[in-house]
């Protein structure tokens, strides 16, 4: 198992930026999530670790040896492709064994890890099977076979559970955790999907527009979103943004939000006045008759244990997670209370938080 | 009923359209064979059967073609073949009936391994570039990759026989006139267009995925290729490969122009068996028959393939 390293890595296909200075490091036994929308360039930065494309410029280090241009042969490493790429022409023991065999392994030793390996992933019973037939699920655990068999430094993966429904998607993230947890291989993830990576990863670097927009762990990326960006990515539904106009003071706890005084955390710089968002998680919210804030009642999504209320303020549409148990009417005026430790500030004009006292929290641990 | 066998029709045709459908396809296949089994029939008529004027259907089936297919005869006196002994095989037999013996074996087992030479050397080394052409540019970013592609292609958009002069000429300058080299470099000149176009569409079928899994688990790309790549490109090369071998060994014209003597293929040799007093039709068939043998046995041991190659993509995925 190994420590990957990312330093300054770019990646250029004509004009068009895939990947722009990324730098991050998995740490060895890691489990890190690359998230964000299709085209950001979290697939071309796993092939590019992989060896699959070579970087424009920057470096790959694993182990602390650079292997930015060594070949994907040599570099000890598997991946899981996204349609699992097993080879059509043989059957499932040959798949499993296939990486072993360019190692020159012996057949005995091939076979005892083969089965060795089909043992771990339950999927003995069909090791004399063609991949052909297989189902979805199968076909997935065959390709983590192949990856795991023969130990690598690491394991890349390439969203693989796009491909699978969703009920079964559930079982599976369960099982890559599970194994995780088994083998402790340091893991690369690559999804579109914000409830994968939250529910599997150690880490999550969100990426937008081949840059990598956060890195932390899931709870900082939920609780401190480092912009409008991830913000608005991370969470179903997604922070809202109260938009208003306004200067800041360094040390300030309050801001006015239209003509609103809304408690922040404390603020630890100075802003020319200027467009801001106040950020706000929906479960952050509660209804309150005699909070200043106002608005009106939009529309609501029941979803059993709690609701949706889309509230209309006059800074916008905002969506609060209350509990199912109270009705509302719609056009009803409700005040709006805010957990106001809770609260995020972001500048409108560069989409990035404001430094405040929730924001060194995770600076301090 | 599963996606992947009604890819072509959502609705199974009835059983009418399917008997109809049954009665084109044979009907069709019953008239495309008949000049088929007419050479058949022919190569194994005697000489005036086979000029009779109505053709006749019914008649004493002799191998007097195939005897002179293969041999050259000498007409004699019957006292000189009273004077022989006993014959030595049947076609001894035949031939002595016609006042004649044999004087030796003819040319047409020579022109017969001439063409087994030719056409199969010309479709291994067509398939074995196209191959290698369509993996190149199917998977690297080849510099000006759509124009050499339709250069490759523009090599085919006149009929061959069009540069002939200038190829006889080059040929004779080279001395590769009446070789088995310059008849495998032509065809395998010609054959190779088609082979890089078919084998790059088979190719681009294949998902780079499995090169990239293969190199991924410790191999080169080369080995990638010949372990992952080619295994799911059978299909398509041998496809590719009948089409290659049924050009060269059916091709006529250069055969005649480039080629007399020691490279004569059998296609330029089989109209010039004559008789005695003009064409010998049976022994012609006979030499036809034989002729199409090959191409038969090898189109049905690649039939499988074939089938599939012409359906790729429809039942693929």
């Amino acid at each position: 198992m190994a420590e990957i390293r990312v330093e300054n890595l770019r990646k250029q296909f004509g004009d068009f930026a895939a990947v722009e200075d990324s730098t991050f490091t998995v740490q060895d036994g890691e489990f890190l999530a690359l998230l964000g929308p299709s085209g950001c360039g979290k697939t071309t930065t796993l092939r590019m670790i992989a060896g699959l494309e070579l970087p424009t410029s920057g470096k790959i280090l694993l182990d602390g040896e650079d292997v930015t241009f060594n070949r994907a042969s040599a570099r000890d490493i598997a991946f899981v492709f996204q349609l699992f790429a097993l080879y059509p022409h043989m059957n499932v023991r040959k798949n499993i064994g296939f990486p072993l065999l360019s190692q020159g392994v012996p057949k005995a030793e091939i076979k005892k890890r083969v089965e060795e390996t089909a043992r771990l992933l339950q999927i003995g019973h069909i090791l004399d099977r063609s991949v052909s037939g297989l189902a979805g699920g199968d076909r997935q655990r065959v390709a983590l076979g192949r990856a795991i068999v023969r130990r690598p430094k690491c394991f890349l993966m390439d969203e693989p559970l796009g491909t699978l429904d969703a009920e079964f998607r559930e079982v599976m993230v369960h099982e890559l955790r599970e194994l995780h947890n088994r083998i402790h291989a340091t893991t690369v993830y690559v999804t579109h999907d914000q409830h994968e990576a939250m529910a599997m990863a150690d880490k999550i670097a969100v990426m937008n527009h081949g840059i990598i927009e956060q890195y932390g762990t899931p709870q900082e990326i939920y609780a401190r979103p480092a912009s409008m960006y991830v913000a608005d990515f991370i969470g179903s539904p997604p922070m809202n943004f109260l938009r208003f106009h306004s200067g800041l003071e360094n040390g300030s706890t309050s801001v006015t939000v239209g003509e609103v005084p809304v408690r922040v955390p404390q603020v630890h710089v100075v802003r020319e006045p200027g467009e801001l968002a106040l950020g706000v998680r929906p479960e952050h919210v509660r209804f309150s008759e005699a909070a200043p804030l106002r608005g009106a009642i939009y529309g609501s999504e029941y979803l059993g244990t709690n609701q949706i209320v889309s509230v209309e303020t006059a800074q916008g549409v905002l969506k609060a997670r209350v509990p199912a148990d109270r009705d509302f009417a719609i056009g009803e005026n409700v005040g709006l209370e805010l957990d106001s430790e809770k609260l995020s500030l972001f500048d409108c004009a560069s989409g990035k938080a404001v430094p405040s006292s929730l924001y060194a929290e995770a600076r301090h641990g | 009923m599963s996606n992947a066998t009604s890819a072509h029709s959502v609705v199974e045709p009835s059983a009418t359209t399917k008997r109809i459908a049954g009665i084109i396809v044979v009907v069709y296949a019953i008239v495309t064979m008949v000049p088929l089994a007419w050479i058949f029939m022919t190569s194994f008529k005697s000489p005036p059967d086979s000029i009779s004027y109505p053709p006749k259907l019914v008649f004493t089936p002799t191998l007097e073609g195939y005897c002179n297919l293969f041999t050259t005869r000498t007409r004699q006196t019957a006292e000189y073949i009273e004077s022989l002994g006993p014959p030595q095989s049947t076609c001894d037999e035949i031939t002595r009936s016609r006042n004649m013996v044999i004087a030796g074996p003819s040319n047409y087992w020579p022109r017969f391994t001439n063409s087994m030479v030719i056409a199969f050397g010309s479709t291994f080394l067509a398939v074995f570039l196209g191959t290698l052409a369509a993996y190149g540019f199917s998977r690297f970013r080849v510099p000006l990759a759509d124009d050499l592609l339709f250069f490759i292609l523009s090599t085919r958009m006149m009929p061959p026989i069009a540069v002939a002069i200038p190829i006889y000429l080059m040929y004779r300058e080279l001395g590769l006139s009446d070789t088995a080299l310059g008849m495998i470099l032509l065809y395998t000149a010609v054959n190779v267009s088609l082979a890089v176009w078919l084998l790059k569409g088979f190719m681009d079928e294949i998902p780079r995925e499995y090169e990239e899994a293969a190199m991924i688990d410790g191999y080169t790309r080369l080995q990638a290729f010949r372990k992952v790549v080619l295994p799911q490109a059978t299909t398509g090369i041998a496809a590719t490969a009948i089409f290659c071998l049924i050009f060269a060994w059916n091709e006529y014209a250069f055969a005649v122009l480039l080629t007399s003597g020691s490279a004569q293929t059998a296609p330029p040799f089989i109209p010039t068996i004559i008789g005695e007093g003009g064409m010998d039709w049976p022994a012609v068939a006979a030499g036809t028959t034989i002729f199409l043998v090959p191409i038969l046995v090898f189109t049905i041991l690649l039939r499988k393939q074939l089938l599939r190659g012409i359906t790729f993509g429809a039942v693929r995925k």
